[in-house]
């Protein structure tokens, strides 16, 4: 099964809000600005004092692998990796949950799936209207 | 400006074998690379005064001093970002010399990265502190775990926007397994590959990287010896100048994991080496007799090729299949058959065959070869004679 996500005192807020079902990034308190992946001083302000900010959860394959050799760890079977260019203009590493190939260009909407240790990660479905 | 007699030389070269199984530590293969290369140079490693390797290294400072005999070390550095950096060393070694503060430089790199641990394979027991890890944190869950799974991601809109092919991929293959072919020090020499093998060859990671798009995994060490050009006159070799040694790290940009900014199309990182290159170096990238480029997977080659201005954005394929690449071409690429015909020593040993072409000592030596280019993604150098 997928393996639980590394925790860390700066990243903990993202993980701990996919538990709740929420999809978030970090929010820079006095300048607003969002940052992906999380740091412990926003870059544009310096400040420290942090927040977060639920995403739109939409966004658009930028690009995707599929690790064969060897086969992703922890998996049943090597997934879909996609890069997603979200909405709110941050990009971020995830999977697309499909049988078929993905391609760049595609909508995909966010979504939860659970990991070896009752843990959860955001994962992508296609956008279908 | 400096004198003419304070410019950095690379006057000496060493290496062990290239293997999958040195059956020694990597302790003792960077003490071997580390005497071969103070034996090619006529110094006593007793004179070593500073030296630098990779953060990645596994051989402490201290030990290469025990081993040695290195009587006093007065300045060190440990450098990020992996094989992308292996031409940042000749940055170091160059300020390290000019600035007077070195006489004589040790650059080296050691690993049995294939019989004592695989680099190319996850590792699922990282440190949640881990430095630099957004590669594994924000990756590793998700399964892409491995460098060509990274690498591969970080490429896709590249190939994607300007229809580069598998096949295209496999003639860049093909073109350092020919070099390789021909140098007896290379693992694959006397297997050459076509581009039906390319395409017969596994799926590394899909929809980019088949088996024969990769670097091998190595055992093996090599190291550099640089000083002053008024030193360099009393070694035993001919001393190849450092004309120049350039490095850009960019905001939010990650170390193989690299997703994060910018479009993924141009390597703007690249781009500014290549015009600090030019203009300390008085000769682009472009215009040196050899390119000795950095080729942990085939995308990089063409990456690189943009990137530090050998063609225009876009090109880079057509610049290939030109045959620019050959090495009576245009650009002769890295005639001992690179990192994926001769062996992945982290990409030092693309450097030490520039080394060599300009010495007019190597197994595919380029005729008439006065100036080179090593590059590595982050970080370029031009020697010469
Ligand atoms: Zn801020």
């Amino acid at each position: 099964m997928r393996p639980d996500p590394i925790k860390r005192i700066d990243t903990a807020f993202f993980w701990d809000a996919c538990e709740q079902g929420k999809f978030v990034v970090q929010k820079c308190e006095p300048c607003n600005t969002l940052w992906h992946p999380p740091r412990p001083m926003c870059p544009k302000c310096h400040s420290v004092e942090k927040t977060h900010q639920k995403l739109s959860g939409k966004g658009v394959i930028m690009s995707w692998v599929r690790q064969v050799r060897p086969a992703s760890y922890g998996f049943e079977n090597s997934p879909f990796v996609i890069l997603v260019e979200l909405n709110e203009g941050l990009r971020i590493v995830s999977n697309l949950i499909s049988d078929s190939v993905p391609v760049i260009g595609e909508i995909v909407e966010v979504d939860f799936e659970k990991t070896v240790g009752g843990k959860s990660v955001p994962i992508f479905k296609r956008v279908v209207d | 400006m400096i004198s003419s007699f304070q410019k950095a030389c690379i006057v000496g070269i060493g290496q062990t074998e290239f293997s999958k199984a040195s059956g020694r530590s990597e302790q003792q293969l960077a003490a071997e690379a580390i005497l071969a290369a103070c034996n090619d140079a006529g110094i006593d490693p007793a004179s070593i005064d500073g030296m630098t390797t990779f953060s990645l290294d596994n051989s402490d400072e201290v030990d290469v001093m025990r081993s040695l005999g290195c009587e006093e070390i007065k300045y060190t550095t440990r450098l990020p970002q992996g094989g992308a950096a292996s031409v940042s060393t000749i940055v170091h070694a160059k300020n390290a010399v000019e600035s007077g503060i070195c006489d004589t430089f040790l650059i080296f790199r050691a690993m049995n990265e294939r019989s004592q641990y695989r680099f190319g394979q996850p590792h699922h027991s990282m440190s949640p502190d881990a430095h630099s890890s957004t590669f594994m944190e924000w990756c590793f869950p998700f399964g892409a775990q491995t460098p060509a799974s990274w690498e591969a991601l970080s490429c896709g809109p590249y190939l994607h926007k300007y229809g580069v092919t598998s096949e295209d991929l496999g003639r860049i293959a093909v073109t350092f397994r020919k070099a390789a072919s021909t140098n007896p020090n290379a693992w694959f020499y006397e297997k050459p590959i076509t581009i039906e093998d390319h395409q017969n060859s596994r799926w590394i990671v899909e929809p980019t990287l088949r088996l024969l798009d990769c670097c091998q995994e190595s055992d093996g060490g090599v190291a550099i010896i640089i000083t002053r050009a008024d030193k360099a006159k009393d070694c035993k070799q001919t001393p190849v100048q450092i004309l120049g040694a350039e490095y850009s790290m960019l905001f939010n940009h990650e170390i193989i994991s690299d997703f994060y900014q910018g479009d993924l199309i141009r390597t703007e990182n690249s781009e500014i080496v290549a015009d600090r290159l030019a203009a300390a170096a008085g000769i682009a990238p472009k215009d040196t007799d050899v390119a000795m480029i950095y080729d942990n997977f085939t995308p990089q080659v063409l990456r690189q090729l943009e990137g530090f201005k050998y063609c225009g954005i876009g090109e880079a394929n057509d610049y290939i299949k030109d045959g620019n690449l050959e090495l009576d071409g245009k650009t002769p690429l890295s005639p001992n058959g690179g990192l994926m015909g001769e062996g992945y020593i982290h990409g030092m040993n693309n450097i030490t065959e520039g080394v060599r072409q300009m010495r007019g000592t190597a197994a595919n030596q380029i005729r008439n070869a006065k100036t080179a280019m090593l590059a590595s993604g982050v970080a370029g150098a031009i020697i010469g004679v």
